[in-house]
């Protein structure tokens, strides 16, 4: 008993700096809709500043001091984010902002590592707070027990702040419908800015008070970033009483997990996670998403039309010089150039999906490991050759896609998003764990094409034809009937549904195409590189094909692969200088604040502002 | 001085050096492949440790006579990108073989690529044992003392007292799993009447270390061998000592005494420990003490233990080059094999049978001094001992 009761106060403390963090997150996104991918680093922010401000400052006093001040420091940082990166695109595609949020991740990082150097900091421990108490005979960290004490009085004041104030009032309106609280005229960017603001501030708090139980690192802002978009969609996006329950929750149940499933620690948050979307859709205490419901924010998407004989001989003559161009060049322009276009593909894939079929998923990595793994463990455990492997990938993949896709597709927007990353996930844990068959983390080794493909030209023109072929592939469907009715289906559900369309079905057939082409992509990769780790399952990968496909241009039918083959050139030239996150960051985001449209979009306003392109010309 | 007058002086100067340099050797390059930035902690030790050798042999006029030279690249942490690079370096830089990684799964991914491509692939850092065992290949060699080495010279230190129940926490993955499994298999062997009487698997990096104190402290183990690094040790420690985890405990921790994981400690390194790692402090005199001058002189900062890998690694290639008397690829990979050459900690040879080399590990027990953990009774370990038998590593490594 006494066990239980410590063990459950363990996981009542962890709950504490899990609940500031993702609350801010919550925050955030309830009244700007924007998906903070950047709050990881807000937290990590916040244990450096903590810990800076605690060698300053002497004592209790001090030390509690600091871990306010850290708030302050942190939502301010938070304010200027706001001010120059997401305030100029806030009437971008729904969800665009996150791909800024990420260009902030990628400059905080290398920014941290400038400041605060290289080796990990060991969190200072709270004045007068260092011993234990003995609970029936159990040891209890004291400060475990002032997390949990001081943790419900910054849930009461934010309710306090929310429910019975007037900024609350305001807040509480624009989660609700934005536009209406600017028609009443109240300035919505600087209610914006506020939020973000607060938002920031508690993942600041969340960094500080985590101190005097770890300390500050440079990979915190990525470890903590799966746990808290975890809580707020257990806890229902926007809703701060359920970011408290679902933190408590998955802190609590992580506790017993470690003692009675030690192994299960890696999966038990998204199994938890998956179940509560499958019952509850909106989290515990989440409401349905009302706000971008109905058609697109923005401007709308202008029809897509076959490309016309001009374009097609552009193509054509890309394509040509695009074969031609590795016969000549050294052989590792042909290595790179086969990187790109397996990237390409594997853009393109997502952006069928997030473009044609307004699904934004987080976890489309899920399909490009997934191809990749099938392709990997049929050579070997079944000695299956390429050509085999290459045809079962995407069959593979798109078979996961199919059971993923009729799971996941019970839901809209933010919350399909998220269970898409649940999946991934679990995919990732899956091959992370299981060594018996997928090597665990020492991956899969020695996978490379037969002696007819092993040179690298002859494998860049099986990757040409390959991806070039399902890239067209995707393209011949978006201009098939089947893309119609997708896109009728994105803009707008009901009166597809009123003109006999089932719209369920259509997206389920196109999730399954998308992750058909993603895992053809993967197998390709698995053949190019000799080998497949989870990496090719993690966040990060997902993350890379969003960004990607934000910023080609979501409203274009090339953006995906234009965005492929402009960011995986720019990865591998940033990448050589020493600071490059740093670069490749603010290239980022100098992209988002110059063509909130994307490279694609950017470039045809460009062309027709100038004359060279006539608006009939404009789909490319 | 004239404008004119300046600008002759400058372009002739410029001549003139140019003219100087021309006859000098082009340099033989290597290229190396390493999470600069996902792992800076690590790596930059790791790369200064290089660049002190790096100047060392060119001072002493070079290798074959000609100068040597390193070629960095970051590969994000991707093994894909890794694999990418290699490529890229071994085709168009011109260098002649591989060095580098520290996480496993891209030292994999290299190895992999150098069986196909036929590049040799010196693996300096990453400690999987499958690198040389299971997926050992011909074309890859391992520097650092693997991880089955230093299990097994803490399972020699922990069949020496007489505790029987033991837990076990480790970071759930790879290198976790192989630790624990090769304390045991090792301990075992010496002293069958252990039980394990516990097992954690903390995901790495994101450790509940209080939920993980209470699990072990539930177990009433007679002593805990940890494989916990970096921010989830310090995060074990600083649960475990407030909740008296520790007390009346034997501990064991794998690598818990190179620098890079007890010094962000600070005073709050745990005391009686017994640990591998790296003492550069307790070094009085010889190659040891030769090193520690050198570095601390060229960097203006102590070595870790990444810094005398580093160092080893370079010397590693120079004297495989020299010995190779060539630069072609087949050339070095034949002088790597059963290569010896003297390092600052000692002797170390690169094994015929699995490529392993014997550069081992110092073992001792952790104490406050001044403030800071500190490894003291250590010891020097020759890694050639620690080794499985020959006739398990044969049947380990794949067939040619």
């Amino acid at each position: 008993m006494g066990l239980f009761i410590a063990q459950l106060l363990t996981g009542l403390a962890n709950a504490g700096a899990l609940f500031m963090v993702a609350s801010g997150l919550s925050l955030i996104f309830g009244v700007t809709r924007i998906v903070n991918f950047a709050h990881g680093s807000f937290y990590m922010l916040g244990a450096y500043v903590g810990y800076t401000l605690m060698q300053v400052l002497p004592g209790a006093f001090g030390f509690w001091g600091a871990i306010l001040l850290t708030g302050v420091v942190v939502g301010l940082v938070g304010v200027i984010v706001e001010i120059l990166v997401l305030r100029p695109v806030y009437r971008a595609p729904e969800l665009f902002q996150l791909v800024a949020t990420f260009g902030v991740i990628l400059v905080i990082q290398d920014l941290a590592l400038m400041i605060w150097g290289p080796q990990d900091l060991l969190g200072p421990r709270a004045p007068g707070l260092k011993g234990i108490v003995r609970i029936m005979g159990e040891p209890v960290p004291k400060y475990d027990l002032a997390l949990i004490a001081i943790t419900p009085f910054v849930a009461l004041a934010l309710w306090w702040l929310i429910a019975r104030t007037r900024v609350g009032i305001l807040v509480r309106a624009a989660t609700q419908d934005r536009e209406m609280v600017g028609a009443l005229g109240v300035n919505q960017s600087w209610l914006f800015t506020g939020v973000f603001f607060l938002g920031c501030a508690l993942a600041g708090l969340g960094g500080a008070v985590q101190l005097p139980k770890g300390g500050a690192d440079l990979l915190m802002d990525f470890n903590i970033l799966a746990s808290i978009f975890v809580v707020v969609v257990i806890g229902g996006m926007g809703s701060l009483p359920g970011a408290y329950l679902a933190a408590v929750l998955v802190s609590v149940l992580n506790v017993f997990g470690v003692t009675y499933l030690p192994q299960s620690t890696l999966v038990l948050m998204f199994v938890v996670m998956a179940l509560v979307l499958m019952i509850r859709p909106y989290g515990l205490l989440g409401r349905e998403e009302v706000a971008g419901d109905h058609g697109q924010s923005g401007e709308p998407e202008r029809p897509i039309k076959p490309a016309g004989a001009r374009v097609r001989l552009i193509v054509a003559a890309g394509l040509a010089v695009l074969a031609v161009v590795p016969l000549l060049a050294p052989s590792w322009i042909a290595i790179l150039a086969t990187d790109i276009l397996i990237f390409c593909l594997f853009a393109a894939s997502l952006h069928f999906l997030l473009g044609l079929g307004g699904l934004v998923s987080f976890g489309h990595a899920a399909f490009f490991g997934g191809g990749a793994y099938v392709a990997a463990l049929l050579v070997a455990h079944a000695g299956t050759p390429m050509e085999l492997a290459l045809l079962l990938a995407p069959l593979g993949a798109g078979l996961l896609a199919m059971i993923i896709g009729w799971v996941c597709l019970r839901l809209t927007g933010v919350y399909f998003a998220m269970l898409t990353l649940a999946f991934a996930q679990l995919l990732w844990s899956l091959a992370y764990q299981w060594g018996e068959v997928t090597g665990g983390d020492d991956g899969l080794v020695d996978i490379w094409p037969p002696d007819w493909a092993t040179s690298n030209l002859v494998f860049f023109y099986l990757t040409l034809v390959l991806c070039i072929g399902g890239i067209l592939a995707l393209r011949h469907a978006a201009h098939a009937p089947f893309g119609y009715a997708l896109r009728a289906a994105r803009d707008s559900a009901r009166q597809a549904e009123a003109t006999g369309i089932h719209t369920r079905a259509v997206q389920w057939v196109a999730f399954a195409l998308a992750g058909a082409m993603a895992g053809l992509a993967g197998g390709l990769f698995v053949f190019a590189k000799g080998s497949v780790f989870p990496n090719e399952l993690e966040i990060t990968r997902s993350f890379d094909a969003l960004i990607v496909v934000f910023l080609g241009g979501v409203k274009t039918l090339s953006g995906g692969v234009v965005g492929g083959a402009v960011f995986e050139s720019a990865k591998d030239m940033l990448t050589r200088f020493e600071y490059w996150r740093l670069a490749l960051g603010l290239t980022i985001i100098a992209v988002v604040v110059l063509a909130p449209e994307g490279i694609v979009g950017g470039l045809r306003r460009l062309g027709e502002r100038i004359g060279l392109l006539r608006p009939s010309e404009q789909e490319t | 001085m004239k404008r004119k007058t300046f600008l002759a002086t400058v372009v002739g100067a410029a001549l003139a050096l140019t003219a100087f340099e021309a006859p000098a050797q082009e340099p033989i390059k290597i290229g190396e492949i390493n999470h600069f930035k996902r792992m800076a902690a690590f790596a930059e030790p790791y790369r200064m440790g290089v660049e002190l050798a790096v100047e060392q042999i060119n001072e002493a006029g070079g290798v074959l006579g000609r100068p040597l030279e390193f070629i960095y690249r970051d590969d994000q942490g991707e093994p894909g990108e890794a694999v990418k690079i290699a490529e890229e370096l071994m085709t168009r830089e011109g260098t002649v073989m591989l060095t580098g990684a520290i996480l496993s799964n891209i030292g994999l991914a290299i190895s992999s690529l150098a069986a196909e491509k036929h590049y040799v692939y010196l693996a300096s850092e990453p400690l999987a044992d499958a690198l040389v065992w299971d997926k050992g290949n011909d074309w890859t060699f391992r520097l650092r003392t693997s991880t089955y080495m230093q299990a097994a010279m803490l399972a020699e230190e922990a069949a020496k007292t007489d505790a029987i129940r033991y837990a076990t926490i480790a970071p759930n993955y790879a290198y976790g799993k192989d630790a624990v499994a090769a304390f045991k298999e090792n301990l075992l062997a010496l002293k069958p009447e252990v039980e394990f009487v516990a097992e954690q698997w903390p995901p790495l990096f994101k450790i509940d270390a209080g939920a993980e104190v209470q699990a072990l402290e539930r177990a009433k183990p007679d002593a805990i061998y940890n494989v916990t690094f970096a921010g989830d040790l310090a995060k074990f420690v600083r649960e475990g000592t407030t909740r008296g985890l520790f007390d009346g405990r034997k501990l064991y921790g794998l690598l818990s005494g190179e620098p890079e994981y007890l010094d962000p400690l600070g005073a709050e390194a745990p005391e009686g420990w017994i640990v591998t790692g790296f003492p550069w402090y307790g070094f009085d005199e010889g190659a040891e003490k030769d090193f520690v001058n050198a570095y601390q002189a060229r960097w203006d900062d102590y070595p870790r233990n990444g810094s005398i890998v580093g160092y080893n690694t370079a010397l590693s290639v120079a004297a495989a080059i020299e010995k190779a008397g060539s630069t072609e690829a087949e050339a070095i990979r034949e002088a790597f094999v059963g290569l010896e050459l003297d390092t600052p900690v000692g002797p170390v040879t690169y094994r015929e049978i699995d490529h392993q080399s014997t550069m081992g590990a110092f073992v001792g027990t952790t104490a406050l001094r001044d403030g800071e953990g500190v490894m003291i009774d250590w010891e020097y370990r020759d890694g050639a001992d620690y080794l499985p038998s020959d006739d398990v590593v044969r049947e380990m490594r794949p067939a040619k």
